[in-house]
């Protein structure tokens, strides 16, 4: 177990213990234990209904909208169990953000659709709301296109558009963590490679989960690769040892293509 | 052969009846939709709009009390059977998922759907009319609202239901509180199909007569006061229509193509508008 | 750029705000939902109570009396329960078929151009108000049907056994039969509707397979389909009949209004929502409006009933697409 708990350069951000999930009686996640390191990209990678998803959606409780769906364990965020029944969970989504599979555009302005979540925790002047909207949108590389169509909806964007635009939109709120779910599996290739260029200036500022069903995309952007198989975290450590050098058997399989 | 053939025959033969069955239920629809203009347009002239019901025996007259009688009633069940359907169809898909009394609100829903529309007058005629000393416009818009709140709780729920999880659960994690997705977010996102359940709410209840004839009553002269009986159209059509006077049948006739052509309105645009919002 | 990347401070008052809003917005709705649900118990409760007097006087022989005497303010409903129930039978007599016809027009023989049009007219022929109903069948069907179609029934069945009574009497149009005519048309786009989503429920492999061995489309119909959806069809129908018992337009301008029970279909007779919309309005306080009240409450339960089970087999008939 406790090999599994290297985090190596950093501090950790979130620290993982014994974590346990329940689809009813159905167990997603078998005493998953790790650190996700602070400014760093981690990756989650392994076959589909591995619970890569599921752990990613602990981690702002996403999964508290569903009854029947229940986290036993530890996920501890600066000092504090996440998944104690005490912790406010809009508080814990303000600081770690996400971005969702397909583009989820707000069905408002782009303007709008970047205010929302910034009025929620704060009072801002017209003025500094205009500020802060354009730099999310520079943050996330959208400026240039958006500019001058701030008042149209943001579903009038392109796919790919979408997708920065909510990324601008999890950033806007200035969490800690921003989780990706599969950012650019609904995207075509060039709208995929703006969004890993994005990541790979965002870690920056932000420590950033994502999962990913590809291989290569995960080698390329991140720091630590996590493996997952069957509910359970199988191998967990930097991207390049990882990938060059698998420690488990399963993993191996996994990254030269044997299963999956 | 023969066993062959007859199966060929028999199929012929359904199929047939099929197509005179379509064709029934279109000419119905042709024949009545033609006798209703043909009837009603002779009826129509600029004093159908600017006089009122005229009395027992008196010539000409038109249905102007009744018209401006039933839009009142109308907009007023529209203002409050709007609120009220909304958030009760929003409090089923938002938090009746799990909940056996959201099941039973649910079901008593859809039963009212169907509903005896004659028996919700009467329910409002002993808790509105009986105790509170009199016919009235108001009495009239609660049984209309009590008709029309289903219809928009239902819509609003079902097209809640069809919101994609992402985007609920993309608002949560910017970390809104639950009313605020739900009114900024998910019911924006459906404002086109919610939209359309008020305007086929407003087409029901448009047409319907039995709920305003121990309600709203009916009032031959003009008025504006909801408090007072009230002319309307479906009421003053039913009177007229089985009056002896010629001139009171005329105008039943123009006041029924009126509804029809109101409620068939409403639907159309309805429909337009939904097809064309959800397919953007 | 990056020092304005710095966590914003959240405050703790904002947490507790959103909390206390929360807990409104799920009580606000649950009132508007409770508002619903009392509606219907509402109803329920104020029939019961006004129909209190007339059960008192008479009991439940009320429920089968055949007397409805103003003057001398005797009351039975068995007059109007003839009147709802045999005019709603002969509703579905003509309706059922018809709408089996549309509705396998619709899911299998119509060109896909015409589809969309023609499911939008019988949609729209749904919502036209039944007043339109009855007025026309007022001055348009009737007195056709009086001139040109009961004299012929009358010659044609008038002798034969049993059902020759059904044609018996002047034929004047206004009447039994006449007002389930009306009322037919006005189901027929309901239940045309019901099976038409519950037809096009069947999976198109199932039906495929069967054109695969050679079925002609009515042996798809008759074996696979309706089979498939028999549950469903057999709730929409009884959603017609709840319409059907509850309509009060489209029967009252055409059933004669009579409060008595004749054999004949040709005769007049009243049915109960056409007796509460006739004689509701000048009742007197008494024995006669409570009489009304116990009316109506038989009616909705009737129809309550009805609507109960044609919801229960819609749904299950729907469900079964799932499995």
């Amino acid at each position: 177990m406790s090999s599994l708990e290297q985090t190596a350069d950093g501090d950790a951000i979130l620290a993982i213990r014994n974590l346990n999930f329940y689809y009813g009686d159905f167990r997603g996640l078998i005493d998953v234990s790790m650190d996700v390191a602070k400014n760093r990209v981690t990756a989650f990678i392994g076959p589909s209904g591995c619970g890569k998803s599921t752990l990613l959606r602990t981690f702002n409780r996403m999964y508290d909208l569903y009854p029947g769906q229940r986290a036993e364990g530890e996920i501890n965020f600066h000092g504090k169990n996440l998944l104690d029944k005490k912790q406010d969970v809009n508080l814990v989504r303000a600081k770690i953000g996400m971005v969702f599979q397909k583009p989820t555009p707000f069905p408002m302005t782009i303007y709008e659709n970047i205010a929302f979540g910034v009025r929620l925790y704060e009072r801002l002047a017209k003025s500094e709301m205009d500020d802060r909207v354009e730099w999310a949108l520079r943050k996330a590389a959208m400026w240039q296109e958006a500019k001058d169509k701030l008042q149209q909806s943001g579903l009038s964007l392109s796919g790919g558009q979408q997708q920065r635009l909510c990324i601008a939109r999890t950033i806007a709120v200035k969490p800690e963590i921003v989780l990706l779910d599969e950012p650019t599996s609904a995207l075509d290739p060039i709208s995929t490679a703006k969004i890993e260029e994005l990541i790979d200036e965002l870690k920056l500022d932000y420590t950033i989960a994502i999962v990913t069903h590809n291989m290569q995309q995960a080698a390329r952007i991140s720091d630590f690769t996590a493996f997952m198989y069957l509910g359970e975290l199988v191998e967990f450590g930097k991207t390049d040892s990882l990938f060059v050098k698998p420690q488990k058997k399963q993993t191996e399989d996994y990254i030269t293509g044997r299963f999956g | 052969m023969s066993l062959y053939s007859r199966r060929i025959w028999t199929n012929r033969v359904g199929i047939a009846l099929s197509m005179v069955a379509m064709a029934f239920g279109l000419f119905a629809l042709l024949w009545i939709l033609w006798t209703l203009f043909y009837n009603g347009f002779a009826a129509l002239s600029w004093e159908f709009f600017t006089e009122d019901t005229p009395a027992p025996g008196s010539e000409g007259g038109g249905l102007r009390n009744a018209i401006v009688g039933s839009l009142m009633i109308i907009a007023v069940t529209t203002l409050v059977s709007t609120p009220i359907g909304i958030l009760a169809g929003i409090y089923l898909a938002e938090f009746g998922t799990t909940s056996k009394f959201a099941a039973m609100t649910r079901f008593v829903t859809d039963i009212m759907l169907s509903a005896p529309s004659i028996v919700i007058g009467l329910f409002v005629y002993a808790l509105m009319v009986a105790t509170l000393g009199g016919f009235s416009g108001w009495a009239g818009s609660v049984a209309l609202a009590l008709i029309a709140i289903p219809v928009v709780v239902r819509t609003t729920e079902n097209m809640l239901l069809l919101v994609p999880t992402a985007l609920r659960e993309a608002a949560f994690a910017v970390g809104a509180p639950r009313w605020q997705v739900s009114l900024k977010v998910t019911l924006r996102a459906v404002k086109a199909g919610v939209v359309t359940g008020i305007l086929l709410a407003i087409a029901r209840v448009t047409g319907e007569t039995a709920p305003l004839l121990f309600t709203a009553l009916n009032n031959q002269f003009y008025s504006t006061d909801m408090s007072q009986p009230m002319g309307n159209l479906p009421v003053v059509i039913f009177q007229f229509a089985m009056s002896p006077y010629d001139n009171w049948v005329s105008l039943a006739w123009g006041g029924a193509l009126l509804i029809a052509l109101l409620v068939l309105g409403i639907n159309i645009f309805a429909r337009v508008l939904f097809r064309k919002k959800s397919s953007d | 750029m990056s020092d304005a990347a710095r966590p914003v401070d959240l405050h703790a008052s904002q947490v507790r705000k959103f909390k206390i809003q929360d807990m409104l917005f799920h009580q606000v709705t649950l009132v508007f939902a409770f508002i619903v649900l009392a509606a219907l118990v509402g109803i329920l409760i104020s029939l019961a109570v006004e129909a209190l007097p007339v059960f008192r006087e008479t009991g439940p022989a009320f429920l089968w009396t055949n007397v409805w005497n103003v003057p001398e303010d005797q009351y039975g409903a068995l007059s109007a329960i003839y009147g709802t129930v045999v005019t709603s039978i002969i509703a579905l007599v003509i309706a059922v078929p018809v709408s089996f016809g549309i509705a396998l027009f619709l899911t299998e023989t119509c060109p896909v151009w015409l589809r969309r049009p023609l499911g939008t007219a019988i949609e729209l022929l749904a919502g036209v108000p039944s007043i339109i109903y009855g007025i026309w069948g007022l001055f348009v069907f009737a007195p056709l049907f009086a001139e040109h179609v009961q004299p012929h029934l009358q010659a044609l069945l008038g002798d034969v056994p049993v059902i020759g009574g059904w044609f018996a009497g002047p034929p004047i149009g206004i009447g039994i039969l006449t007002a389930g005519i009306v009322l037919s048309l006005m189901v027929i786009p309901f239940v045309a509707s019901v099976m038409r989503d519950v037809f096009e429920t069947v999976p198109p492999p199932l039906k495929e397979s069967a054109y695969g061995v050679g079925c002609t489309t009515w042996e798809v119909v008759t074996n696979v389909v309706l089979p498939y959806t028999r549950v469903g069809v057999i709730g929409g129908i009884m959603l017609g009949l709840g319409r059907a018992l509850g309509e009060t337009m489209a029967v009252t301008f055409v059933i004669g209004n009579a409060n008595r029970i004749v054999g004949s279909l040709y005769a007049p007779g009243t049915s109960i929502a056409s007796t509460l919309a006739n004689e509701f309005g000048e009742a007197d306080p008494g024995l006669h409006i409570s009489a009304l009240f116990a009316l109506g409450l038989v009616l909705f339960i009737i129809t309550f009933i009805v609507l109960a089970i044609s919801r229960w087999l819609i749904r299950r008939g729907v469900a079964k697409q799932g499995k």
